[in-house]
């Protein structure tokens, strides 16, 4: 396997211009996401319009991987209901956990560039970091930080 | 001045005529390729690997004298009995201490950390007690101590670290009170490389009649230790940073030290006389080991004594050196490379950040090369927070290694380059 495979151009982008990397003032729930083993570290920020996620927007330090995950997620996920991202973060979590080469890359769209990251086992959890911050964040609001080790 | 020019140039005369790939060659994990490159293990401070005597120690063990030790009278209990005593009195001819009553065999620095805190802190530090140790110290020289403070109410004392990451100067004695109970220190830091001045930092402690503990996995794989002329009151290392195997280390104690001292973990072995109204203390060092030992572990830490001791932790200390010496001129080239940790003694460590390119990357993509580097905070967040990084690259050395293995990592971070630009 090739490392263009793991450093595609979009998560290379990303990590060098991540979208919606800022702070929302009057977030309705924020977050932090912590991964201790490589020191990632991100504060998500989210804005509810009744069921919708009308804002969504992170602030943090980590690697490629997991800065252009979370850039890529607060680019899909904005405008989406919270059932709709939590369905999302199912089929995110299928990509990156489950060997099911032949799995429907279709729906996830962009985000399915963070494919190979199933091929680098150490590096599964920089790219789910953000994902569990934002599954833990819409599923419990009180919650302490999400650590993913 | 001249003293340690003089000092260098007999460890440049030594280092001239040491043959790394001579020595490589004894270690079969190192003849591998990984990812179609040819091995490049440069993770020699997370552990070191086991050279093939050490291997054919601990499986001939098993293959000739498994049996439990101080226990039978049979044949093999007895060689297996020789054998494990054996290894103790390795351990403590490397380190020089006086007998092997002072040489504790335990899991490795981890525990034996543990062991000092819980057997003689526990017992006799009260609250507001202070105990010092260093912004540079591994997670395993500063939990313990917590641990214990949690216990006793005593508390803990920081000495902090310059940005070459060296320790504060004069910070040690001004952070000396009439309540300070220990010093805890590391020999040589695991993030930073750094050597401190243990010596002058144990002359320090003891004018306060304070005893000192060296965290000594760090530095045992690359100088010679005399434990007697540093003159330190306790010692702890690892097995498995010293090519030997995981699971077993040593716990150095000065022997009135150890004797005064209350067992911590009770069990067999560690008795003498076991009644239900009073149970009886075995004899030191056996006191402090309770349960069946690590016999192949000391057996084969034994073995990597030898194995030390044939080339010679002088020649290894001197070629280091220089190995070190031009791994830092070469990664100072490399563009936006920053090291971290740049002490005037240093030994074996060169961490690093490369801007815009977090380590974790870097680890990811020079593994491709077949570099083997370790990323991440080191079981040392305090360093990290220290230097406001969040992780750092860390290539660590052995006498294995050579200067093309150096060429070989300042290539890949050249391919971390090309990723990311």
């Amino acid at each position: 396997m090739d490392l263009k495979d793991l450093y595609q151009d979009v998560i290379v982008d990303h990590n060098r211009s991540p979208r919606n990397f800022r702070r929302i003032a009057d977030a309705s729930r924020t977050l932090e996401g912590f991964n201790p083993l490589c020191g990632d570290k991100l504060t998500l920020y989210l804005k509810l319009d009744g069921d919708r996620i009308s804002d969504l927007s992170f602030e943090g330090s980590g690697c490629a991987i997991s800065v252009a995950s979370a850039s890529l997620m607060t680019e899909r996920v904005k405008g989406k209901t919270v059932r709709e991202a939590e369905h999302l973060f199912d089929r995110m979590h299928d990509l990156l956990t489950r060997d099911n080469v032949n799995a429907d890359l279709e729906p996830l769209g962009k985000l399915a560039v963070l494919s190979g990251v199933r091929e680098y086992p150490s590096r599964v959890k920089c790219a789910t970091l953000c994902w569990h911050t934002l599954k833990n964040v819409l599923e419990h609001p009180g919650n302490p930080p999400v650590s993913t080790e | 001045m001249s003293a340690r020019h003089d000092r260098l140039r007999k460890l440049a005369a030594v280092a001239a005529g040491f043959d790394a790939l001579r020595w490589r060659r004894d270690f079969p994990v190192l003849w591998q390729r990984v990812h179609g490159k040819p091995l490049v293990y440069l993770d020699n401070a997370a552990t070191s690997q086991k050279p093939q005597v050490v291997i054919d120690a601990i499986s001939g063990y098993y293959r000739k004298l498994n049996s439990n030790v101080h226990r039978g009278v049979h044949h093999l209990s007895e060689l297996a009995t020789e054998a494990f005593e054996g290894a103790r009195e390795k351990a403590r001819h490397f380190i020089h201490a006086a007998t092997v009553r002072e040489i504790v065999f335990v899991r490795g620095a981890t525990e034996a950390i543990n062991l000092v805190a819980q057997s003689y802190g526990r017992s006799r530090f009260k609250a507001g007690d202070e105990i010092i140790l260093s912004e540079m110290e591994h997670h395993s020289n500063i939990v313990p101590w917590q641990l214990l403070c949690e216990q006793t109410g005593a508390v803990l004392r920081v000495i902090p670290i310059t940005d070459a990451g060296e320790l504060e100067p004069g910070a040690c004695e001004k952070l000396f009170t009439s309540r300070t109970r220990f010093l805890a220190l590391a020999h040589v830091s695991n993030a930073l490389g750094t050597i401190n001045p243990v010596k002058d930092m144990i002359a320090c402690a003891h004018e306060h009649n304070v005893p000192v503990l060296l965290d000594g996995a760090q530095a045992v794989p690359h100088l010679p230790v005399d434990v007697h002329e540093l003159g330190c009151d306790f010692y702890a290392f690892s097995g498995h940073k010293m090519f030997g195997p995981t699971g077993i280390g040593v716990l150095y104690g000065r022997e009135a030290l150890l004797q005064d001292m209350p067992p911590w973990q009770g069990g067999g072995d560690m008795i003498r006389v076991v009644r239900f109204d009073k149970t009886f203390y075995n004899d030191l060092p056996y006191k402090f080991e309770a349960g069946t030992p690590d016999i192949a572990g000391a057996i084969g830490l034994g073995a990597a004594v030898d194995y030390l001791e044939h080339i010679g932790m002088p020649a290894i200390e001197a070629y280091e050196r220089q190995l070190l010496a031009y791994g830092t001129e070469q990664l100072q080239r490399v563009k936006g490379l920053k090291l971290v940790g740049t002490a005037r003694e240093k030994a074996g460590v060169l961490s690093f950040s490369v801007d815009g390119i977090h380590p974790h990357d870097l680890g990811t993509i020079v593994d491709r090369e077949g570099v083997a580097i370790r990323t991440g905070h080191h079981c040392a967040m305090p360093v990290m927070e220290r230097f406001h990084v969040p992780a750092t690259a860390r290539a660590s050395l052995a006498f294995y290694n050579t200067r093309e293995d150096l060429d070989a990592l300042v290539r890949a971070v050249g391919k971390a380059h090309q990723v990311f630009l």
